[in-house]
């Protein structure tokens, strides 16, 4: 396959970042996206230029280090999908590929397509947890979990926390991630002694990272590479307008 | 700060907010659109209704006094509503300083793009609606018959456009508004979803199909 490749350029967080076209010929459609810029910068390399930075890890798409916007959709086209999944037949022979960082100013960029996702962490910091005793782990079955109340639980932590619902939303608001780490916990019985401190803390640090708004777009649900649906953030409104209430 | 000072200032508060004062200001524009296509059974019973709001609550309330309650409580559901709306729409913008080059948009609507726009041409539509039909500022020929100022003023064909254009993007609004109100409220689920879409569609196309009659209906000579 022959691709034409623009690729966002940075040096460094303070430095203005520009397009920058790569010509590639030969393109194997079994490639990941990955070993594509993989590839990308041997050549670099090889020609003595900085390869292109960005981020990646398991290469599995469990770990939710990888993440580019590839023609407008964070991780590429394909549904469920991580760009480290993605494959290059999902692209057509002679295709233009614009590939982006994911835009945010609480995800600034810091080399690149690389971008500091920090603020995740101090969302997480700020209640994505539970004060019990460590030690070993309990037996399974100890503490009874109605089984529809453990699925929804379940499937919002599969979030890897990649940052695909900030880059897809139009108003780069954090709400899906938000509320899948809110839910997974909100909805365990473990969890509940701090559910209303952690929903209000939580909130109150995405909005102070300075993430925008939700006004349900949709968008972050399409993009989400593990398919973590709107209606938690549904789930977060109400549990957080209870909290306040109860707080108030 | 304790919850109650931060609530309102936290974005889940203000959208809270939005979408109480928004489904306040439905709850009226579907009781007005009601009230006015009673502009077709004629003059009489038209200029009764608008005499029959002005006296509603009698005798413990004087004349006026209801509707100018009503104004008040209008007046204040539109002002948190756009004070939100602006706030947030400034928020949004800060968190996205640069743009991407290319966009794909898979599962946003036309209308949940243009929420701000639309609501902009509400905002200038009702000064421009109570400059004209209520208080005659904006009339070429006001007079005393709440029913003859609106014909004579449908009758002209710039003033129908624009309360054409305004309605349509009434309807849009409250497409996406309405759905998206429930969801902020948090009272959508799974089960509920498709039946909250459905009646989204249900009351943006018979609020705009029903205030759009009126305009039209006098530009084709069946309301004179
Ligand atoms: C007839 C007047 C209006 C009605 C009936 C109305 C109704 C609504 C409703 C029900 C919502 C949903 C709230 C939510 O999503 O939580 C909404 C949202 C919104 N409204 Fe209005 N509104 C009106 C006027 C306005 C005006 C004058 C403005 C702007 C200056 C405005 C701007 C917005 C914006 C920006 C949103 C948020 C969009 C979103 O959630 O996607 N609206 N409106
Ligand atoms: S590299 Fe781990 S999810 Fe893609």
């Amino acid at each position: 396959m022959k691709l034409t490749l623009h690729v966002w350029r940075q040096k460094s967080t303070s430095q203005k970042g520009a397009f920058e076209t790569h010509v590639m010929d030969s393109v194997s459609p079994d490639m990941s996206f990955l070993e594509m810029l993989d590839e990308l910068n041997q050549a670099l390399i090889t020609n003595g230029k900085e390869p292109v930075a960005f981020d990646h890890d398991c290469r599995e798409g469990i770990c939710g280090s990888c993440g580019v916007v590839i023609n407008g959709r964070p991780h590429g086209p394909q549904r469920a999908t991580t760009a480290c999944q993605l494959h290059m037949r999902s692209y057509q022979d002679g295709q233009e590929i614009w590939v982006e960082p994911w835009r945010a100013s609480a995800f600034p960029v810091v080399k690149d397509l690389m971008v500091d996702r920090t603020s995740f962490d101090r969302i997480i910091q700020s209640g994505g947890f539970i004060s019990v005793r460590t030690g070993s782990a309990p037996d399974a079955n100890e503490i009874p979990v109605p089984k529809v109340d453990a699925d929804k639980a379940f499937d919002a932590a599969a979030c890897i926390g990649c940052g695909a619902c900030v880059a897809a939303c139009p108003n780069a608001s954090a709400m899906l991630f938000t509320a899948a780490k809110v839910s997974h916990m909100g909805l365990l019985p473990q969890g509940q002694p701090e559910r209303e401190q952690r929903v209000l803390s939580m909130v109150s640090t995405m909005d102070e990272e300075g993430f925008g708004s939700c006004t349900n777009h949709k968008e972050c649900q399409e993009a989400c590479p593990k398919e973590i649906s709107i209606d938690y953030i549904s789930r977060m409104n109400r549990d957080y307008v209870c909290a306040s209430k109860n707080k108030g | 700060m304790n919850q109650a000072q931060s609530f309102p200032r936290s974005s889940i508060g203000k959208k809270f907010l939005m979408a109480i004062t928004g489904l306040m200001l439905l709850g009226f524009v579907l009781g007005h659109m009601i009230g006015n296509l009673k502009a077709f059974q004629g003059a009489e019973k038209f200029d009764a209704y608008a005499l029959f709001l002005k006296e509603v609550g009698k005798p413990v309330l004087g004349k006026g006094d209801f509707l100018w309650m009503a104004r008040l409580g209008l007046l204040a559901a539109v002002g948190i509503h756009i004070f939100c709306a602006v706030s947030l729409t400034l928020q949004n913008r800060k968190a996205r300083p640069v743009g991407y080059k290319k966009t794909a948009r898979e599962a946003s609507t036309y209308a949940s793009r243009t929420m701000l726009w639309g609501g902009i041409i509400l905002a200038l539509y009702v000064i421009y609606h109570i400059l004209h039909l209520t208080t005659g500022h904006a009339h070429h020929d006001f007079g005393s018959s709440v029913y003859g100022n609106m014909v004579a003023g449908f009758k002209q064909w710039p003033v129908s456009l624009a309360y054409v254009i305004a309605q349509i993007a009434l309807g849009m609004h409250l497409f996406h508004g309405f759905w998206s109100a429930f969801r902020t409220l948090g009272a959508n689920n799974p089960n509920r979803d498709k039946k909250l879409r459905a009646i989204a569609v249900f009351l943006a196309v018979a609020i705009t199909a029903g205030y759009l009659s009126i305009p039209v209906s006098v530009m084709a000579g069946i309301i004179q």
